[in-house]
């Protein structure tokens, strides 16, 4: 259990997926100006990424990789090559799934969750969690911890920044660094501070 | 019609420098950043969002009628995909060592909003040669500052450029330091906001706060 708290934190704070990794940076951008919109999205990415990380890794050891067509006997199969393409295709459909579930059963939540749902499919913090569960060999366990976690380390710095920008409005910017150039700045400032959490240990 | 006639050129300057997709458009800093540790990282993946991006741009124009349009952004990835599959499979069998740093980002390209972003903005409504260099054009605009923000932060982190050792020695003994913090991820994000910075500064864009 301790392993698994341990991933998490180390996820959220340490291995930041947008601060360290640089991933889901357009959408976080994009839609940080207003504190509601940016909560909104970082929800909807929590789930997203809860959900896809582990279906992916069941698709890769069960489909994709080297020898996991076994059961179907086909040991000798490597599909791996197809994995950009498979996940992908995997993300977009669980999306517009939920998307569709979600209308049917709470519309207030559908009016709420619903336009952020499709800028989702191209934000790559949730093909990258994707690819980084891959690449790093987690268990299926350590997958969907891991899909929660870097969600979460997504939206924690997306709410943040989006109250920065709010203060930002207050202040006096020279014309040409408005808008993008000081949020960018302001990122910066935001992955200096979480690299504090680099000492962190459970 | 001629090949390179003035809208054609005017396509190619937009790409490079009025719009350039980062400074401008806002889009593709995702996959990006991570790659401009070293100019070699850099440039391999600017050649590799050049190639992506001119033939995503120029294979969805040409089947743009052919599209219905309730399924077009699924296609269009589908399209985008089969091109990173490619451009992967090359690095793996050509550059090996390359593709082992670049680690997941080469297949970050795909959910690169640049390329859905201009294949969805230009060419479902223009030709395919147009298309082609539209995406050619972003491709190198991309490119260049992502050159840009390698080559400083290399410099400054490491004192190479491209591998070689541009800082002599004798200014490491009389007390000069490499820059840490370039290497890591806040240099990047600094070095990218000043960029985006000079380049409004030159060419006159402001943004609404």
């Amino acid at each position: 259990m301790e392993h698994y708290i341990n991933l998490f934190i180390r996820n959220v704070f340490v291995d930041n997926i947008l601060l360290t990794y640089f991933l889901g940076m357009c959408s976080f951008l994009a839609c940080s100006r207003q504190m509601q919109t940016s909560i909104g999205l970082g929800i909807a990415v929590i789930f997203i990424t809860a959900v896809t990380t582990p279906l992916n890794w069941l698709i890769k050891h069960y489909v994709l990789g080297k020898g996991a067509l076994a059961w179907a006997g086909l040991p000798g199969v490597d599909l791996s090559f197809l994995i950009f393409i498979v996940f992908i295709a995997a993300i977009a459909a669980v999306t517009q799934m939920i998307e569709m579930v979600i209308d049917r059963y709470s519309p207030a939540l559908y009016a709420a969750l619903g336009i952020f749902l499709p800028l989702i499919v191209a934000n790559c913090a949730v093909l990258g969690s994707s690819f980084f569960m891959d690449q790093r060999g987690y268990t299926f366990a350590e997958s969907l911890v891991f899909g929660c976690a870097s969600g979460t380390g997504w939206a924690v710095a997306i709410v943040l920044l989006s109250a920065i920008r709010k203060k930002l409005w207050y202040s006096n910017v020279p014309g040409p660094l408005r808008g993008l150039g000081i949020a960018m700045i302001a990122t910066g400032f935001m992955a200096m501070a979480f690299m504090v959490f680099a000492g962190l240990r459970f | 019609m001629s090949l390179f006639g003035r809208r054609e050129r005017d396509i190619i300057m937009e790409g490079i420098w009025h719009k350039n997709p980062i400074t401008y458009l806002v889009m593709g800093i995702c996959s990006a950043l991570a790659v401009t540790v070293k100019v070699e990282t850099a440039f391999i993946m600017a050649l590799g969002v050049m190639f992506v991006m001119a033939f995503a741009s120029m294979t969805v124009s040409a089947l743009r009628h052919q599209m219905p349009v309730s399924i077009r952004i699924i296609v269009q990835i589908l399209i985008i995909s089969i091109l990173v599959i490619i451009a992967d499979q090359f690095l793996r069998a050509f550059a090996y060592d390359i593709s082992k740093q670049m680690s997941i980002f080469v297949g970050l390209i795909i959910t690169n909003t640049l390329v859905l972003g201009r294949t969805e903005g230009f060419a479902l409504g223009n030709p395919p040669w147009r298309s082609f260099l539209d995406g050619f054009a972003n491709g190198t605009g991309y490119g260049l500052v992502l050159v840009a923000v390698a080559a400083v932060r290399e410099l400054l982190g490491n004192g190479k450029l491209a591998g070689l050792q541009i800082i002599p020695e004798s200014l490491y003994g009389a007390g000069y330091a490499n820059n840490g913090i370039m290497i890591l991820a806040p240099g990047a994000f600094f070095l990218l906001g000043i960029i985006i910075w000079i380049q409004r500064a030159i060419s006159g864009y402001r943004e609404e706060r």
